[in-house]
């Protein structure tokens, strides 16, 4: 007992201050994707297949698409001409497909929902996980925002048990031929109004598994999808940025300011 | 021709597809099952098209004692005498060749669908067939107070999909079976035929929580055929990289078999520690998971002095963290009562079906790769291998809390002296002909990489086996005799990887 007690106390407190605080990342960290046009002038027309994902779509102008990322570095070192780089803005959840697309990376960050949704359950949101033809990183990056760095549930969020309790479904996953007749009834099982959540890569656009006769790709069209969240898998503080902003509780203006209260050890 | 053992094949050591002995279907089966009773363990079995009609099955097994790898082939048409009645190892790669070439291994005494989708491995020349994906004949034990309970695809917490059928008598478990297959992508087509660039981040996605594990396997196989030699330094960094994962997630585990327990505070310590491993990872790597490090010919980043003295540093301090908090766990009786005894797998089960890895470990079967087949910096600088006797939930906890510390310290001593050198060498065209087994022991167990080239290089064959493949069935064979109500300790315990067996 005295154990517990004494390595209890020897642990502190971990808790991110997130999102008063901006969390810090090592230096390697892939953020969110940047173009630099004047860096092509073609559009990318001769090289746009050498990057092995869907992030550059050749013009001109060319597009980025933030959402078909895969934050490999082999993205970058493909563009002969260094027009792809990684930031470490890990902010880029959007509430449009369209907002992951632009012609520099830019990503147009997610917006609170309409104010009778939030008012139904902007402080106490309970989702319900669908993995659907994934790898397993999503969930695992998922299931750490539980942990007690990140812990999801002191903004009120919840993973449920049953899509009967839940305002919404969390989609990861390429979604596989096996899994869409489930997700299809999860969703269904889902009372209205509901939201949908596509979290990472193959739930946007089929991931490093687009192609395959085995998965769509992604979250299928006649699923209204609420929050794109992009990544491979995402950081959980994509994730808890994107949250928290559908939710009304983060924007542009709070998530800059306030002191930096993590420490090097705890950081995310 | 030579035999099947006198190919010369060693791990991430190729042969020519030539030399592997093509045996009629009588000699083949004569073969393996010989093999099987000298000792050696089946790796990998897989079938592949040859010609229009036909399909060539190929076995791959492992004399772990000596290192020794072995393979042999044979032709088959649309059937042939299954190995499973008199080799039982061999019934989940019979169901898959079934599944993925549409042939039938006739005397199959479980023939059921393993993943549920159509032949994706068929020979050209045979008619396609419909499979129905929802179908599937459960295994149902009758009686007046029996039921069945049935779980999944999705779970009540954020866990991968699949399906559990249990029968029980009032709490006790008679009998479950799992059903797989939700998390199929195809990833063995993708790995054939998409471009060597695309194919290592499939390779990197087979389990998103074994990322180096996978990839390492991936990169060895195709520096094998490239006949690419990586450096010292790259060989160090990819071992830091592996054991860093194991090291995540043994804790991870550990923090989660005291969650499901209800002891909290270990919970969420090492529910943290888990975390300050994926960071680590990620300093290195940019990614929690150290995808983008690995790429073949070697690695993709380097270790400057300054990031290795910080990531000595920031061990050091994990070190001292871990040991009590996994002690308030594991000295706890509370805690002990309720792991012990509970989800016991047979040692003799273990070796007839074939399990790897912790599981294995856990009911006093040596079986590691980092030490039977050694490779990579494995070969230069030894992890002991780890094990208990009782095979059950306790005994998977304190493998896997023994491995976390060896790794730990395996980790430290590469750090205080990594190798010059070249992180990554070139990595250029793939051999003609060729047949390489890439095996690797990630966190979770044995992974099995066996590609085959064509006489223009490129990839003919490429089969994927993870530890889970085996393991699923330790699960089925574990839970029955227990209360349901433990299944979830159970399963928490081996932690399997739906997507890694779904593929």
């Amino acid at each position: 007992m005295l154990d517990l007690l004494r390595i209890r106390l020897k642990q502190g407190t971990r808790t991110s201050g997130f999102p008063v605080a901006e969390p810090e990342f090592p230096e390697r960290f892939r953020g969110r994707p940047e173009f630099d046009p004047t860096r092509c002038p073609d559009g990318c027309r001769d090289c746009a297949g050498l990057v092995p994902s869907g992030l550059v779509r050749p013009g001109p102008p060319a597009t980025v698409d933030v959402g078909a990322c895969l934050f490999s570095p082999d993205e970058a070192a493909a563009c002969p001409n260094g027009a792809v780089t990684f930031t470490p803005d890990y902010r880029m959840a959007s509430s449009t497909r369209s907002g992951l697309c632009s012609a520099t990376g830019e990503v147009e960050l997610a917006r609170a929902l309409d104010a009778r949704t939030r008012r139904l359950f902007g402080r106490s949101p309970r989702l319900r996980s669908v993995a659907a033809g994934s790898c397993g990183g999503c969930e695992a990056e998922l299931v750490a925002l539980g942990n007690v760095v990140f812990d999801l549930s002191r903004f009120g969020v919840q993973f449920v048990a049953s899509p009967r309790h839940a305002d919404g479904i969390v989609v990861t996953g390429a979604v596989s031929a096996n899994m869409s007749a489930a997700l299809q009834a999860t969703y269904d099982a889902v009372p209205d109004p509901r939201i949908v959540i596509a979290v990472g890569a193959c739930a946007i656009n089929g991931g490093p598994f687009r192609g395959s006769a085995e998965v769509g790709n992604g979250v299928p069209g006649d699923l209204p999808v609420d929050l794109w969240i992009p990544g491979c898998p995402p950081h959980p503080m994509t994730i808890l940025d994107g949250l928290l902003r559908v939710l009304g509780r983060i924007d542009e203006g709070s998530s800059r300011s306030g002191p930096r209260a993590i420490s090097p050890r705890s950081a995310p | 021709m030579s035999g099947f053992d006198e190919l010369g094949l060693r791990n991430r050591r190729s042969v020519p597809l030539g030399s592997v002995p093509l045996e009629h279907l009588e000699a083949f089966r004569e073969t393996v099952l010989r093999a099987v009773g000298d000792g050696w363990r089946l790796i990998s079995y897989f079938g592949m098209p040859e010609g229009s009609l036909d399909t060539r099955l190929m076995a791959i097994l492992a004399h772990d004692a000596t290192g020794a790898l072995g393979a042999t082939s044979t032709v088959v048409g649309d059937e042939f005498a299954s190995l499973t009645p008199d080799c039982a190892s061999a019934h989940l790669f019979e169901r898959e060749i079934a599944e993925q070439c549409g042939i039938v291994p006739r005397g199959h005494p479980w023939l059921k669908p393993l993943r549920r989708h159509p032949p994706d491995h068929l020979a050209p020349g045979r008619e396609p067939l419909v499979v129905d994906r929802e179908g599937y004949p459960f295994f149902r034990v009758k009686g007046e107070e029996v039921h069945e309970v049935a779980v999944g695809p999705v779970h009540a917490g954020v866990i991968e999909p699949g399906h559990f059928r249990f029968q029980t008598h009032g709490e006790e478990v008679l009998f479950l079976e799992i059903m797989l297959g939700y998390q199929h992508r195809g990833v063995e087509r993708l790995l054939e035929t998409e471009s060597a660039d695309r194919a290592v981040l499939v390779a990197e996605s087979i389990a998103g929580d074994t990322v180096v594990g996978h990839g390492a396997a991936h990169c060895g196989a195709i520096e094998a055929l490239a006949r690419s030699r990586k450096t010292p330094r790259a060989q160090a960094i990819r071992g830091i990289a592996l054991e860093l994962e194991r090291l995540a997630n043994h804790i991870g585990d550990l923090g989660a078999i005291a969650g499901d327990v209800a002891f909290q505070p270990a919970a969420s310590y090492l529910g943290r520690m888990r975390g300050e491993c994926l960071n680590l990872l990620m300093t290195i790597s940019g990614n929690r998971f150290g995808r983008g490090l690995l790429r073949p010919g070697g690695v993709a980043f380097d270790l400057p002095p300054a990031m290795v003295s910080e990531a000595r540093g920031r061990l050091e301090g994990l070190q001292a963290e871990l040991e009590p908090a996994a002690r308030l766990m594991l000295e706890n009786s509370s805690v002990l009562a309720r792991l012990e005894g509970i989800g016991g797998v047979p040692r003799e089960k273990c070796l007839e079906l074939g399990f790897v890895g912790v599981v294995a470990r856990a009911c006093d079967v040596p079986r590691d790769v980092r030490h039977d087949h050694p490779y990579g910096i494995y070969r230069f600088s030894h992890i002991p291998v780890a094990t208990a006797w009782a095979g059950d939930v306790l005994a998977r906890a304190l493998v896997r809390w023994v491995e976390a510390r060896r790794s730990l310290e395996f980790l430290l001593e590469q750090l205080s002296a990594l190798p010059a050198g070249a992180p990554r060498v070139v990595c250029g065209a793939l051999q003609p002909d060729e047949l390489v087994v890439a095996m690797e022991e990630g966190w979770r167990g044995e992974i099995v990489h066996v590609a085959l080239t064509d006489d223009r290089g490129e990839l003919r064959r490429y089969k994927v086996t993870d530890p889970s493949f085996h393991n699923w069935s330790a699960v089925a064979l574990a839970v029955p005799g227990n209360q349901i109500s433990d299944f979830p300790l159970c399963n928490k315990s081996f932690n399997l990887s739906y997507a890694g067996h779904d593929l």
